[in-house]
């Protein structure tokens, strides 16, 4: 068999023109991701069997996991339609025929001898992901996403001796998402999985826990003077933190460097990344690369997918992030970097939605869910969804700064007063806490009068042209009304007063 | 025989006519089994490899049940055995091999369960010997026994539904369930005068068969009569879409129907009037022994008289059959068998000093050499480097060899011809001559790797008076046409009903 995909890279022109990324001690960084991530169907691939996380050893695995004698797979259509919709996700090619194949090896998690996963010919093919890194716009290719079987765990704790096997996990859906070599730094490698992250959990086909190991990443990561054919790759294995993933490959790149730097060539391997130390480790190096021996899975026929499933599926999907974000920029005239936030996630994006149509203040809406919302659910630790201020009442908060009648700073109050429970009404804790602003010129005029007329020095400072001495008669008029004024207004009559 | 028949003679009846003795409330289930239990106790043939009595006489006790309410169905109450492959609950499940001694299985197989009490309600007698794995075609690779051919005990019963073949011939069960990869129905039937059927590749599931070679691997009926076979693969046959992938979406015909209705030609009349038997020229070239490839013409002279015309085809390929399916089998095999590795079940070492040795230890001593033979070959021609030259140009030349068959039946609606180059050999013959076993596999091997149902029906006796088969071939989802043009023959013949001498 033709042993991989990618022999021929069809964007190898593209490849080429690709802008050269930030240099580290004059090399050029190139990484690309395979990214294992655990569907959301309630049963597994090829069994019946629960996908449900924590559950005793060996409860969940029915005789198609346990590999008895006489099981045989069966697909999981659910599988296959979570592949479809990230397919359309990604604006990727959703195969009309894809074929399963076995990868065999012995392991005592891995029951059948072989795992099932698809080889030659996946079921979603190209595609890309698009995000934002440092304000600019950047673009990762996909080379295919292919479904396959997760293996079971061996327990090395707790058996003395001994290895202990639960084959809870093992037939649990994966979709393996593989990139092309287009990152270009360890911040933009973060960025892509953190964008990918969002993609999978916005569209629902994974619950994005990376603690559980429900979004695994494997970062392939070589390094080359610009211009060069690329560099031999190392692959860091099981990245499950964002955190981790840039420590990895940070360390990654500066242990490549030194390695060529000291005359050494760099061998393919397979490394781990050690949080504790830091730092990388091989696991084994491609001389002990095994032989998979794949061949297609004579128990499963070809995976069809007619046109008609995926245009239901088109037609049932819900707004795409990035199809949603440039509804905000043109819709409600907001920045892209705004709408990019906003559509970090669903929940997000609709209770931005919600403020701004139910305050028509889209660019203040967006400001307060990105500022003072976020930096409140931040120290808190809590989701949007949980938020201690609702949409309503932050809808018409904004309305009130908008029409004049609170400052920006009484705001804040009101936002406080409302996240404490001390109020839930807008209106009411503006009045109970006098926040309102002084919109009475007369009254105004007044305190303004007794203002000049007590600061009889810096009158004299202003009409010399001291600009200083203006704030402070600012200063003292909005104190003489506890705040109450409004700044801009207060300068204006000061100006004509003065003028 | 209107009702004078006594229990010693029940064996002497096939499916059909003790499912009538059994609705006439004439014998009871649990009477018939307890008859045939009381044969197999007896047998020295190594046909059987487990039984149990209370298991048996329970489902009998069930099925005379359903029988007193009044349930008339074609099989009720009427006792099979399964070959060893088939996994069962209510007895142990080996597959005729070491590493799977003693094993237990908490599910039924689909074909198990249709026939069972669940089902048509036959009842089970045990489990028959079969080449480990279905890794033969001699019933010699059984780990545990050789079977013996009950028309000559020094010779072999055919493999690798050796145990099925002897049982059946032996009359120590009506009728038993085989499986064929490469013509472990047909050849074992063949070799043992009995009558056996692989249906098109899918039409009975396979969920609960242990898997040899799961691209090959196909469940059928092995009895004394075409008629019997029909009425078991009604049962057996049919879509299982939630347990296996690969069964045919084609619901089950009632075989029976037709043949019931079928009356013995009388002179003159031609019931096989416009059926076009083809005759493929490689198999009947200098390779068939003469005393096998007379009973077929014989045989093939009896289908003239029934109307059928013979035409000649070729089947270019038929050579190529045999490395292509030594290839594909072993290939899948080799992946099948990997999940026997002493983890979780089946044999394990008693000592090692790591996963590795525990692996090479149990596996080395669980496989016998034709299995472990097989995997070796399988892993080879999948490996890196290999993988093209061998097992992609098998699927390639298996593509054309089902070719050939379509171009075939463009001609003719029945292909025939021998089953086995020859009759049934002596036991070890070829044991130490692995490759002549696997050239005796010519004729069986290329219906198998197109997925055509194949059919062997007793035609006669050669060498030694040992049995002939006669092999139909049809096309695919034809199973009840092979089965009418085997039913017309035995109407009019009565090489079926020969019973080994022995009896």
């Amino acid at each position: 068999m033709s042993q991989t995909h990618s022999t021929v890279n069809p964007f190898a022109e593209m490849q080429a023109g690709r802008p050269t990324g930030p240099l580290v001690q004059g090399y050029e960084v190139i990484i690309g991701f395979e990214t294992h991530t655990q569907l959301t169907t309630q049963s597994k691939i090829f069994s019946r069997a629960s996908t449900a996380f924590g559950a005793e050893p060996n409860t969940q695995a029915s005789a198609v996991d346990f590999a008895l004698p006489g099981a045989l797979p069966v697909m999981n259509k659910g599988a296959v339609q979570r592949a479809i919709e990230f397919g359309l996700a990604v604006n990727a090619h959703v195969a009309e025929r894809s074929v399963f194949a076995r990868k065999n090896y012995f392991y005592p998690d891995l029951p059948k001898g072989y795992q099932i996963s698809q080889f030659e010919i996946p079921v979603v093919q190209g595609g890309s992901v698009e995000f934002f890194l440092d304000g600019e716009k950047r673009s990762v290719r996909l080379v295919r996403a292919h479904l396959e079987e997760d293996a079971g765990k061996s327990l090395h704790e707790d058996f003395i001796g001994m290895s202990g096997i639960d084959l809870n996990r093992a037939g649990t859906p994966l979709l393996e998402i593989v990139t092309e070599p287009d990152m270009r730094s360890s911040a933009e490698a973060v960025a892509y999985a953190k964008e990918l992250h969002k993609i999978v959990t916005w569209i629902g086909i994974c619950d994005g826990n990376m603690q559980e190991g429900s979004f695994r990443c494997d970062a392939n990561v070589s390094v080359r003077k610009p211009g060069e054919p690329l560099g031999t790759r190392r692959e860091i294995k099981n990245l499950n933190s964002f955190k981790f993933m840039q420590q990895a490959i940070d360390y990654e790149v500066r242990w490549q460097i030194g390695q060529i730097e000291d005359g050494h060539a760099i061998q393919q391997a397979t490394v781990l990344f050690d949080p504790d130390t830091g730092e990388t480790r091989s696991m084994r190096t491609k001389e002990d690369a095994a032989d998979y021996r794949y061949f297609p899975d004579p128990d499963l026929p070809p995976l069809v997918i007619g046109r008609d499933w995926v245009e239901k599926t088109r037609s049932e999907m819900s707004e795409l992030p990035r199809v949603m974000a440039a509804r905000f920029v043109k819709d409600y005239g907001l920045p892209e970097y705004d709408a990019g936030q906003l559509t970090q996630s669903k929940a997000t994006a609709a209770f931005f939605e919600a403020v701004a149509e139910a305050s028509q203040q889209a660019k203040l809406a967006s400001n307060w869910v990105m500022g003072e919302l976020s930096r409140r659910l931040n120290s808190e630790e809590k989701p949007i969804e949980d938020s201690a201020v609702n949409a309503a009442q932050l809808a018409s908060l904004i309305s009130r700064i908008a029409d004049g009648t609170i400052s920006n700073n009484a705001a804040r109050q009101v936002f406080d007063a409302l996240w404490t429970g001390e109020g839930s009404n807008v209106d009411a804790v503006i009045e109970a806490k006098g926040l309102k602003q002084m919109s009475d010129t007369g009254e105004l005029e007044k305190i303004i009068d007794d203002v000049l007329a007590a600061n009889a020095k810096n009158v004299e400072e202003v009409k010399a042209g001291n600009a200083k001495a203006m704030n402070a008669l600012v200063g003292q008029a909005m104190k003489a009304t506890k705040g109450k004024a409004n700044p801009a207004q207060v300068n204006e009559l000061l100006k004509k007063k003065l003028a | 025989m209107s009702g004078g028949l006594n229990n010693t003679a029940l064996h002497e009846l096939g499916v059909a006519q003790l499912a009538a003795k059994l609705a006439a409330r004439e014998v009871s289930s649990v009477e018939a089994t307890q008859h045939f239990l009381a044969r197999i106790q007896n047998e020295n043939l190594g046909a059987f490899l487990a039984t149990n009595a209370d298991v048996s006489l329970a489902q009998a006790r069930a099925a005379d049940a359903r029988l007193a309410a009044g349930e008339r169905t074609p099989l009720l109450g009427v006792p099979l055995a399964h070959k060893d492959v088939f996994v069962t609950r209510d007895f142990p499940t080996t597959a005729g091999s070491k590493i799977l001694e003693n094993y237990r299985s908490p599910f039924d197989a689909t074909v198990v369960g249709r026939l069972g009490p669940q089902g048509a309600g036959m009842v089970t007698l045990g489990k028959l010997n079969c080449d480990e794995f279905a890794m033969g075609s001699g019933n010699d690779n059984s780990a545990y026994k050789p079977v013996k051919n009950p028309w000559d005990t020094s010779r072999i019963p055919g493999g690798s539904s050796g145990g099925s073949a002897a049982a059946v011939a032996a009359r120590l069960v009506p009728a038993a369930t085989g499986t064929d990869t490469g013509g472990s129905i047909r050849q074992p039937a063949s070799l043992t005068g009995i009558t056996g059927i692989k249906p098109t590749y899918g039409r009975c599931s396979r969920y609960g068969m242990v898997a040899f070679a799961s691209s090959l691997d196909q469940a059928g009926p092995m009895a004394r009569s075409a008629l019997d076979c029909a009425l078991l693969l009604s049962s057996m046959a049919g879509p299982d879409p939630d347990r296996d992938s690969t069964s045919l979406d084609l619901p089950a015909a009632d075989y029976a129907a037709d043949l019931l209705a079928a009356r013995p030609a009388s002179a003159g009349d031609k019931p096989l009037k416009g059926l076009r038997i083809g005759l493929p020229t490689q198999f009947f070239g200098a390779g068939c022994a003469p005393d096998v490839l007379a009973a077929v013409r014989g045989a093939l002279a009896e289908y003239e008289k029934l109307g059928a015309t013979l035409v000649d085809v070729s089947l270019p390929l038929t050579e190529l059959s045999i490395p292509v399916y030594y290839v594909i089998a072993p290939a899948e095999a080799s992946s099948n068998l990997s999940r026997f590795d002493g983890v979780r079940y089946g044999h394990r070492a008693a000592r090692y000093t790591d996963l590795d040795d525990m692996y090479k230890k149990s596996r080395s001593e669980g496989f016998g050499d034709e299995a472990t033979r097989r995997i070796m070959i399988g892993t080879y021609v999948l490996s890196h480097g290999y993988y093209d030259a061998y097992y992609l140009k098998a699927q390639k030349i298996r593509r054309l060899i089902a070719q050939d068959f379509q171009t075939a039946f463009a001609q003719c609606d029945i292909i025939a011809g021998p089953v086995s180059p020859t009759v049934a050999w002596k036991i070890g013959e070829k044991s130490d001559d692995p490759v002549a076993s696997y050239l005796a596999d010519i004729y069986t091997l290329s219906s198998s790797l197109a997925g055509l149902p194949g059919m062997s029906v007793p035609a006669g006796f050669g060498a030694g008076g040992m049995p002939v088969g006669l092999q139909l071939i049809g096309n695919y989802f034809k199973e009840a046409q092979l089965l009418g043009a085997a039913h017309q023959f035995q109407l009019a013949t009565d090489w079926h009903l020969r019973q080994p001498p022995s009896l």
